[in-house]
């Protein structure tokens, strides 16, 4: 991590918190997450369901509905503070400057409009091309996307794609604006396995041909250790766990991290049953006292339920917020307890 | 997609006994509409044409009856017929245009209770809410007798009765709408409310409103024509098919039925077209019976 070193982030979040203020309570969904992002970077925000994950990439486009509301912390775009920015602003800096790539293709496109019209339209509102050259720019990124014929393909309509097909024009779409940040919530979930790591490949390189900087939101770590440079981990609306890639994946110190990395079906490692995390995340209107993960965690001690622990490094490039990490390889048995 | 739809559209109508009929009875009913007035044997608002010694004829047919007068005349000696082709477009245009105002603000007001709920939401369905507790009847009758009579004002009227349904119609489909991720993706690439409306919700929520606007220009010549005969809808000297009923009926009972009769007939059978056609609309539109 030589984010001292590094240039200047794109990103910048500092102490994000989003509330949902419900008539049943009020739900902490981002409870003070924090992270940089530099430019080309490629983040994974992973996370069980629930876990905060696409509410964040729905803050950072300042797209919380009421009751919703993000209750404080910073987010810097460049140094602008993007948390607190009018909705004017705000949409200037959708679609130009940060894009989102949704999780179901077969609904995040107009069933009543021509692909052409779509991509055209994000175009026309964020550029002064005329009609030639925005043609012209949305066929070279269908192709860029690996659609062929695609002055034809303009003039057709999502349903007559298959859902790869169209998750590529949604990435077309997202990419069209060039914009510098890419959300990507879930990107493959909706896909055929086959069809996932296409379109992973093809984001990753499509983005390091842009050089853009992409958060892509997933609760499916086989999927991150694909693509992406580092991750932050969320539990209940807090990061619990951040390093590079590829440390994370391999050696994690959080116990929760570890049993999401356990859960992955490995088909070298053939044990009669799957690890799996017991228990479930918790109604996160009424977290357990002090670490939010303690009920489910297989180290936990009378300190955790006192002391809510606060991120901290804890071996080599990793943080963790864990009162009692993992610091030393230890294989982690789910199901027992110790 | 048009093609396919259109294709398969009519496939289905060409199988479908009732849905041709209806388009024929409808098509007969626009071709009055538009070139009735050029095939009426007379002009009946033009009282040099109308001689009172040629009043309550009978049908051509029937004893007593002048072939010039093919449906009989009324009291002023005016050709039966004639009012007719020249009552059905008063009635059909009233149906038509009120339909149209009714859906248009309608769908405005719908689309916005939908898409920006809250308080906007809760006022617009409420007042649709107290709108449906009171019969549509009584709401045109209480709004002709406060406003006078005259096309603009039933046409008023009509709108105030008719708009509700589409509100409600299209406040639902949006609600559905705005939950898919294209519309959440149009917020995200910078569109302004107006545009994701007007662009994206808007078409989605269209097709049920095809069936809603058809069916109600029956329902709106039906009121009309029941206002008219109360004798608080069009003035005198736009007779519809309703007015007509109205003025035949004092005589009804002396056994002079045609005046109100073949009027009545009239309306029936647009009616009749019109629900026809509406029905195979339904069946073909609701992706749930397909």
């Amino acid at each position: 991590m030589d984010h001292q070193t590094a240039p200047a982030p794109l990103l910048d979040v500092r102490d994000l918190r989003t509330w949902f203020h419900t008539f049943s309570g009020t739900v902490k969904a981002v409870d003070g997450v924090s992270f940089t992002l530099a430019p080309g970077e490629v983040m994974g925000l992973v996370g069980e369901s629930g876990g905060g994950k696409s509410v964040v990439g729905f803050s950072l486009l300042g797209l919380i509905d009421p009751p919703g509301r993000i209750e404080g912390g910073e987010i810097l775009l460049d140094g602008e503070d993007i948390a607190r920015a009018s909705e004017e602003r705000l949409r200037r800096i959708r679609g130009r400057e940060i894009a989102m790539i949704f999780q179901d293709p077969m609904t995040s496109l107009n069933p009543v409009q021509t692909v052409g019209a779509q991509m055209d339209e994000m175009l026309r509102l964020h550029t002064d091309l005329d009609e030639a050259a925005r043609k012209a720019r949305c066929i070279a990124m269908l192709e860029s996307v690996g659609i062929s014929r695609a002055a034809e393909r303009l003039k057709a309509y999502p349903h007559q794609f298959s859902g790869g097909m169209r998750q590529r024009v949604v990435i077309a779409i997202a990419l069209l604006a060039a914009p510098r940040l890419i959300v990507a919530d879930e990107p493959t979930t909706a896909l055929d396995v086959t069809i996932q790591s296409q379109i992973l490949r093809l984001m990753r390189r499509r983005i390091a041909q842009t050089g853009a900087a992409m958060i892509l939101v997933t609760h499916d770590l086989a999927v991150v250790s694909e693509m992406v440079d580092k991750i932050v981990v969320l539990y209940c609306g807090k990061v619990v766990e951040t390093g590079p890639a590829r440390e994370v994946i391999a050696d994690p110190s959080h116990p929760y991290t570890r049993g999401l990395v356990d859960s992955i079906p490995n088909p070298r490692d053939r044990k009669p049953r799957l690890a799996q995390i017991p228990g479930a995340v918790p109604d996160i209107r009424n977290l357990p006292s002090g670490c939010s993960f303690r009920p489910r965690c297989p180290r936990a001690q009378a300190k955790c339920a006192e002391v809510a622990p606060a991120l901290a490094p804890t071996r080599g490039t990793l943080s963790a917020a864990c009162h009692f990490p993992i610091v030393e390889e230890i294989a982690m048995t789910g199901g027992e307890r110790a | 997609m048009g093609q396919i739809l259109a294709s398969q559209f009519v496939y289905n109508w060409r199988r479908n006994v009732s849905a041709i009929a209806g388009s024929a009875i409808i098509l007969a009913c626009v071709l009055i509409v538009l070139f009735g007035p050029l095939v009426a044997p007379q002009n009946p608002y033009d009282l040099t044409q109308l001689n009172l010694l040629d009043s309550y004829k009978p049908p051509a047919w029937i004893e007593g009856g002048d072939p010039r007068f093919l449906l009989g005349t009324d009291g002023q000696g005016r050709d039966v017929l004639s009012s007719i082709l020249y009552g059905t477009r008063v009635s059909a245009l009233i149906g038509i245009a009120a339909m149209l105002m009714a859906c248009t603000i309608g769908t405005v007001l719908g689309l916005l209770a939908g898409f920006y709920g809250g308080r906007l939401d809760a006022f617009i369905m409420r007042v649709a809410d107290v709108q449906l507790s009171f019969p549509s009847m009584l709401i045109a009758l209480f709004l002709m007798s406060a406003f006078g009579t005259g096309i603009d004002k039933v046409l008023i009227a009509l709108t105030l009765v008719g708009w509700v349904v589409y509100a409600r119609t299209v406040r639902g489909s949006t609600l559905g709408e705005i939950q898919k991720e294209y519309v959440q993706a149009a917020r995200v690439a910078g569109l302004r409310d107006a545009k994701i409306i007007r662009r994206h919700v808007l078409p989605n929520v269209l097709t049920p409103l095809i069936v809603i606007a058809t069916v109600q220009v029956g329902t709106f010549i039906l009121i009309e024509a029941s206002l008219s005969f109360l004798g608080v809808g069009v003035p005198i000297t736009q007779p519809s098919l309703g007015l007509l009923i109205k003025n035949g009926f004092d005589v009804l009972f002396s056994g002079l039925w045609w005046t109100s009769v073949f009027p009545g007939l009239m309306i029936m059978a647009m009616v009749f077209g019109i629900n026809l056609f509406g029905d195979f609309l339904r069946d073909e539109l609701n992706p749930r019976l397909k």
